[in-house]
């Protein structure tokens, strides 16, 4: 049989940085395709190219036996192609049988909408899925996992022929993702295709025919799910050779860390939602503890709930002993406590702003003088950062947006060390940082614990961390489930822990 | 690295050098033009005249930018006006204002701005707090305000004669009218605090890149709070102006499209609806040139409507130079 949908050689530049270098996906029809990768692997930006979003710079596609431009959305659409996304783009207020025939009304007289009609065609699409609900209802006021069979069923009835499905069960309960699972398979069986991204690989065993896996921009694999595990599929996003790591047997996660006795930062069942529902850690003086884990185990939520961002539901944390609750960044930042955003962009820069005050905007409260701010130590302090770290800035009043990802990243952990924080947490220090600023802003980072401060690193490069931690916490689906420690801490063992938890979960 | 042809540079040192400038250009156009036509405009007298109307907008534009730095918006200025300029003569006119008239002077000038920073704070926690859009939390006292002022007045006028309390609106020093030199003060004061004080460089920051500011550790709340405190306060100062200036009390009347004005020439000003700028020079600038334009027009009779339509020609003209900046 022809397939459904054929990309090879696909390739896609953002003003010279490539998104994608050599991606294809091949889906067969009626069936269910999964494709995974690690943060930046390239998925969003394939799928964005397949729905029409964004235009190949190269590359063929063929879909349903012929050439295809998927030149918008619209042509996607037309062209049999629907996407159900994270966020739905359904009109919550209006009913459920208005969002499912939009755009397709059925008429009589041929002007008027034909409310019955459409009901009852609501109704029937939605009991092939064993769906019974009041489809005159607002849409609204059902359940996100109903929303999401709608959004469904709107593609069904719109003859699609491939349905996307974005992180479908990003927020589902169990009892839902079971019924979601129920229209995967109903969809299989009348023939429509369904590519399906997750990075719940449990999820892939359970109803996917064969999965495609992404890393750096490129497609490095393509896999029957039942001649793969769990380890081959994490060992293939990270880079990893699965045999070698299956070669090296259990390592031995023996505990202790004698050489740091002072604990500055016990964190102790600690469950702030959802995303976040049991850490549990400690953080000595002069160390760097490492969280690992894949995308959506909580590592940032993690970070925040140190922090002050999401305020805990339960659970303690305790700061050099004593209990310790921020409510603000700023009970934090007071408490000493710093932490470098993984959202340069949208958490981190001030970007009209200089480096000057970008630099200083966390100290301001310490650079006050008779009401106002002390311009003269602020002018020594930043020209002393931007000497001490190295940043490249043609003098410290330039905005800061003009200069590259690298420096801006030092500017950012510059506003932080300026603080003199004991606690240090870093999430994604490195990303989309140059070679060369990467290997600075580590020394930067190990000449601050050597002072006898304590770093919490969060990365997705198993490298940096690996060779960065003295020790790492191993998250899965928001909760702290074991921990490496030296000598122990080598990628492949990382590796092997985050697959052993994927096996673990019922 | 990408690099940059010799005629985008021309076209952004251009675009730039309009933005940059865009208001002094226009100032001067007009100016050049009222000394060709207009008759004796280099006048003192009209300088008075233009500066003594040109202050009420000056200092309520200031006001409005810090909000608009903020990110945000405040409709309820010339609500806050009416407000405040209803409350002074009930006060200096009631029995203990007789009775009293240095402690009623000071009370009709203090209770009015006392009212207003309630207003403002009121607005401040409406939007930081409870979270509600701007325009819409600062609707409120647009239609209460407004209303308040009036049930307490009985939608009377209230006429007066207080020298000094009317000093606010008609006295003079070297010759220029006081609200001129009140309006300066405060310029040189606020734009301190926006370039000098940690107050000023948070509010940048929040109107810059808020959720920056709160990792940041930034008191976003009480930021945003001071904001629309100021503006408040401003506002209250403005309305009691107005009523010195016509030793008159007009709730109806009083401020009356002001919020209109003051967005108008905080924005010809400079400030960015986006927020993240605050150039209270800048508002000044506008300020000048909305009351100018307006001159220039009824002197060469000109009817009020078409100045009107050459107010929303100049606000189209800065929200273009904008636009083309940000491209």
């Amino acid at each position: 049989m022809a397939p459904l949908l054929t990309m090879t050689g696909i390739k896609k530049h953002f003003g010279g940085v490539p998104a994608l270098r050599d991606a294809s996906l091949e889906i067969e029809p009626g069936e269910v395709h999964a494709l995974i990768g690690q943060n930046g692997a390239g998925k969003s930006t394939l799928i964005k190219i397949l729905t029409g979003l964004y235009r190949r710079d190269e590359g063929e596609v063929e879909f349903a036996g012929a050439p295809s431009h998927l030149s918008s959305p619209r042509g996607a659409q037309s062209a049999g192609i629907a996407t159900i996304y994270q966020e739905l783009n359904l009109v919550p207020l209006r009913s459920v049988s208005e969002n499912v025939v939009m755009g397709q009304e059925p008429k009589s007289f041929g002007f008027m909408i034909n409310w019955p009609e459409a009901h009852r065609r609501t109704r029937e699409i939605l009991s092939r899925f064993g769906i019974e609900i009041d489809v005159t209802a607002p849409l609204g006021s059902y359940s996100t996992a109903i929303q999401q069979l709608v959004a469904i069923a709107r593609a069904v009835s719109m003859d699609a022929k491939l349905v996307i499905m974005d992180e479908p069960t990003s927020s589902l309960d169990s009892s839902e993702v079971e019924i979601l699972f129920g229209v995967v398979r109903e969809l299989k069986s009348s023939g429509v295709s369904v590519l399906y991204v997750s990075h719940f690989l449990d999820e892939l065993f359970q109803i996917c025919d064969r999965v495609t896996i992404m890393r750096d921009g490129k497609t490095v694999g393509c896999r029957e799910i039942a001649d793969t595990t769990k380890l081959d599929l994490i060992a293939a996003m990270l880079g990893r050779n699965a045999d070698e790591i299956e070669a090296e047997g259990l390592t031995e996660l023996a505990g202790g860390s004698a050489a740091f006795d002072e604990v500055v930062l016990d964190v102790d069942h600690v469950a702030t939602g959802p995303r976040l529902s049991e850490f549990s850690m400690s953080l000595h003086r002069g160390e760097i503890v490492g969280l690992g884990g894949l995308l959506g185990s909580g590592r940032t939520e993690a970070a925040r709930s140190i922090f002050g961002l999401d305020p805990l539901t339960s659970g303690t944390l305790r700061l050099n002993g004593r209990e310790f609750k921020p409510a603000e960044p700023s009970e934090a930042i007071r408490a000493r406590i710093a932490f470098l955003t993984e959202d340069r962009k949208a958490e981190g820069i001030v970007p009209d702003m200089s480096v000057r005050e970008n630099l200083t905007l966390a100290l301001l409260p310490s650079l006050r003088r008779n009401g106002q701010i002390d311009r003269e130590r602020e002018k020594e302090l930043v020209s002393e950062f931007i000497r001490k770290l190295g940043i490249k800035t043609s003098h410290m009043d330039q905005p800061i947006r003009e200069l590259s990802g690298g420096n801006q990243q030092k500017v950012l952990l510059a506003r932080w060390l300026a603080t003199k924080p004991d606690i240090l947490i870093l999430d994604e220090p490195t990303r989309g940082v140059d070679v060369g600023a990467k290997r600075e802003i580590q020394a930067i980072i190990r000449t601050f614990v050597d002072e006898g401060h304590a770093v919490i690193l969060i990365s997705s490069e198993f490298e940096e961390l690996v060779e960065g931690a003295n020790r790492i916490v191993v998250m899965h689906e928001g909760k702290s489930v074991s921990e490496l420690t030296n000598p122990g801490i080598t990628e492949n063992a990382l590796v092997r822990a985050l697959a052993h938890h994927e096996d673990a979960t019922p | 690295m990408t690099t940059v042809t010799s005629e985008e540079t021309m076209r952004t040192d251009y675009t730039s050098r309009l933005k940059d400038h865009g208001g002094l250009i226009a100032l001067a156009i007009i100016l050049v033009f009222n000394i060709l036509v207009t008759p004796n405009f280099l006048h003192t007298q009209t300088l008075a005249v233009n500066i003594s109307q040109v202050a009420t907008i000056a200092i309520v534009a200031m006001g409005m930018t810090l909000v608009i730095a903020t990110g945000g918006i405040d409709l309820s200025v010339g609500a806050v006006m009416a407000l405040s300029g209803a409350l002074a003569p009930l006060i200096f006119l009631s029995d203990f204002g007789q009775a009293y008239p240095v402690l009623g002077l000071i009370a009709a000038l203090l209770f009015p701005l006392l009212a207003a920073l309630v207003c403002g704070m009121f607005n401040g926690i409406i939007v930081s707090v409870l979270k509600v859009q701007p325009i819409i939390a600062t609707l409120i006292l647009f239609i209460s305000g407004r209303g308040i002022a009036q049930v307490l007045t009985n939608g009377n006028l209230q006429t007066f004669s207080n020298p000094e309390f009317s000093y606010l609106g008609t006295g003079k020093i070297l010759g220029f009218p006081f609200q001129g030199w009140l309006a300066l003060a405060i310029a040189c004061l606020l734009f301190w605090v926006v370039n000098r004080t940690i107050f000023g460089r948070y509010l940048l920051a929040i109107g810059g890149n808020e959720r920056a500011a709160r990792l940041a550790g930034g008191p976003v709340r009480g930021v945003k709070i001071g904001a629309y405190v100021i503006c408040s306060v401003l506002s209250g100062l403005a309305g009691l102006i107005v009523v010195a200036i016509n030793s008159a009390s007009d709730a109806a009347r009083n401020g009356n499209l002001m919020e209109l004005d003051a967005i108008a020439a905080a924005v010809v000003g400079g400030a960015l609806l986006q927020g993240g700028k605050a150039p209270i020079f800048g508002a000044i600038l506008g300020a000048v040139i909305i009351q100018l334009v307006k001159y220039t027009l009824l002197a060469n009779g000109v009817e009020d409507e078409v100045a009107l339509i050459a107010k929303a020609a100049i606000i189209l003209a800065a929200v273009y130079i904008q636009q083309a900046r940000k491209e």
